[in-house]
């Protein structure tokens, strides 16, 4: 298919978004069977203006069929080490090595590299092309009204698939799902700083009134060079002070950043709610930040929406094998896609609403009491067991989840 | 009343846009739009990283 703009497009599976959890949709679904796979992005260039912490763990890697990633892995670390507000220290991941280490993407390369692995499945790319707005026919969703260059058309799809993220309009024209609360909501600054004297084998994650309600990371990209940035709780912002005030007045306050330069700002929001009722209805299914599947403790949102996109392609192929879209058809993406995720994400979330209660006394508490154990897994379940040894009051709400 | 955006300071990362409660702000590339229908809830103005959005006449 060689989309022409003016007029009207046709194809089978239509992908809103060329992020990374958009081209693993349309890249499963068109390497399970669907023949006309069609992505737009309303950016000029995948991957561009970066929007991310960019740190991830590699452990998804074979589920979602990737062999390597090349240049898009920047940096690894081999652990992390959490700080509380008075300056108790936990270091997690003594022993670990291989794919267990964290590591530190650069997210534009890594954006693009999934492009091309859509790509080479045969999967159209339109930039520069944004939705305006779905076209609905009989309750249904049958495509997008787009505007690429300046030039309005129609796009037709058997099967829409919103992956817009967290400002997804998709999910709201679509009418599936409601409002957030200001207290699912992390708003988020990063610098990618330059020319600093840091412990680069680690990601550093500091808690408490640094960052209410969320946290501030420094995740290493180099030897002398790390995105350091934090997230903050909607509801707890008071006042005129900005995400931005609290970072700078962090990096002003630490000496190991006197000489850092800045050669990057980033900004964001974040989707921490637990996992919506539901992602899809007749003719659209919703994926990745846009379907609100973000880690709800760590506010990772890479490894849940690759692994749910890989499920979304799957069916979007056996949708259009069987010319079904409808919310009944697609209720097999909502079944396998909770299957994989949605224990973990509602123990995350009540972890994440537990912890939000928590004060930087307590803070200081729990880290302290952590501090003499080794841990060597190198993730939140790992840390909510850890705690869960030391203060079970604090993991009452989900400790049959653990 | 509505807001405005200081594209100075706007770094169009669409914070602002999922967090709307009436859904009237855009990203449109790298212009944020503000349509109509605002009811002054100022969630946009809090959730901004850089404190790019304010209520107009403020």
């Amino acid at each position: 298919m060689k989309p022409k703009t003016g007029g009207k497009i046709d194809c089978d599976v239509l992908v809103i978004g060329a992020g990374p959890i958009g081209c693993t949709a349309a890249r499963f679904a068109a390497k399970n069977g669907a023949e006309n796979v069609l992505v737009i992005e309303k950016r000029q260039e995948i991957g561009s203006p970066v929007r991310c912490a960019e740190g991830v763990s590699l452990s998804w890697l074979e589920e979602l069929e990737i062999d390597d990633l090349g240049d898009a892995i920047k940096w690894k670390v081999k652990g992390a080490k959490l700080y509380s507000p008075s300056g108790h220290k936990m270091t997690i991941g003594k022993e670990l090595a291989g794919d267990e280490v964290g590591a530190v993407l650069e997210r534009d390369v890594f954006d693009k590299e999934m492009a091309v692995l859509a790509a080479k499945e045969g999967v159209d790319f339109m930039l520069k092309t944004t939705a305006k707005d779905v076209i609905k026919e009989n309750g249904e969703v049958v495509g997008v009204k787009a505007e690429n260059m300046g030039e309005k058309f129609e796009i037709r799809a058997q099967l829409v698939i919103g992956a817009d993220g967290f400002e997804s309009q998709v999910g709201r024209w679509g009418g599936v799902y409601d409002t957030l609360k200001p207290s699912d909501i992390m708003t988020c600054f990063q610098y990618r700083l330059s020319n600093i004297d840091f412990d680069p084998e680690h990601t550093h994650f500091y808690l408490g009134s640094v960052a209410p309600g969320g946290y501030l990371w420094i995740f290493p990209k180099g030897e002398d060079k790390a995105n350091v940035g934090l997230g903050l709780q909607l509801s707890r912002l008071d006042g005129n002070k900005t995400p931005k005030d609290y970072l700078d007045e962090f990096i002003e306050d630490h000496e190991e950043f006197d000489k850092g330069q800045a050669v990057d700002m980033v900004a964001g929001g974040v989707c921490v709610d637990h996992p919506p009722d539901s992602v899809i209805t007749d003719g659209l299914m919703l994926v990745g930040d846009a379907s609100r599947v973000v880690d709800p403790i760590t506010g990772g949102g890479i490894a849940n929406g690759m692994k749910q996109a890989k499920i979304a392609g799957e069916v979007a192929a056996e949708a259009v094998e069987e010319g079904k879209t409808d919310e009944e058809f697609l209720s097999r993406y909502e079944k396998r896609w909770r299957k994989r995720l949605e224990d973990k994400l509602w123990r995350n979330y009540l972890a994440k609403e537990k912890a939000m209660e928590l004060d930087d006394e307590q803070f200081d508490m729990i880290v302290d009491a952590l501090s003499d154990q080794d841990l060597d897994e190198l993730s939140t379940e790992a840390l909510l067991k850890a705690v869960a040894d030391k203060h079970p009051e604090l993991v009452e709400s989900f400790k049959d989840m653990l | 009343m509505s807001v405005e955006v200081d594209m100075d300071k706007c770094m169009h990362c669409g914070a602002c846009v999922g967090t709307c409660p009436e859904n009237v702000l855009f990203l449109n590339d790298l212009l944020l739009e503000v349509n109509k229908g605002c009811i002054d809830c100022e969630l946009c103005v809090k959730v901004c990283p850089v404190g790019a959005l304010k209520l107009r006449g403020d």
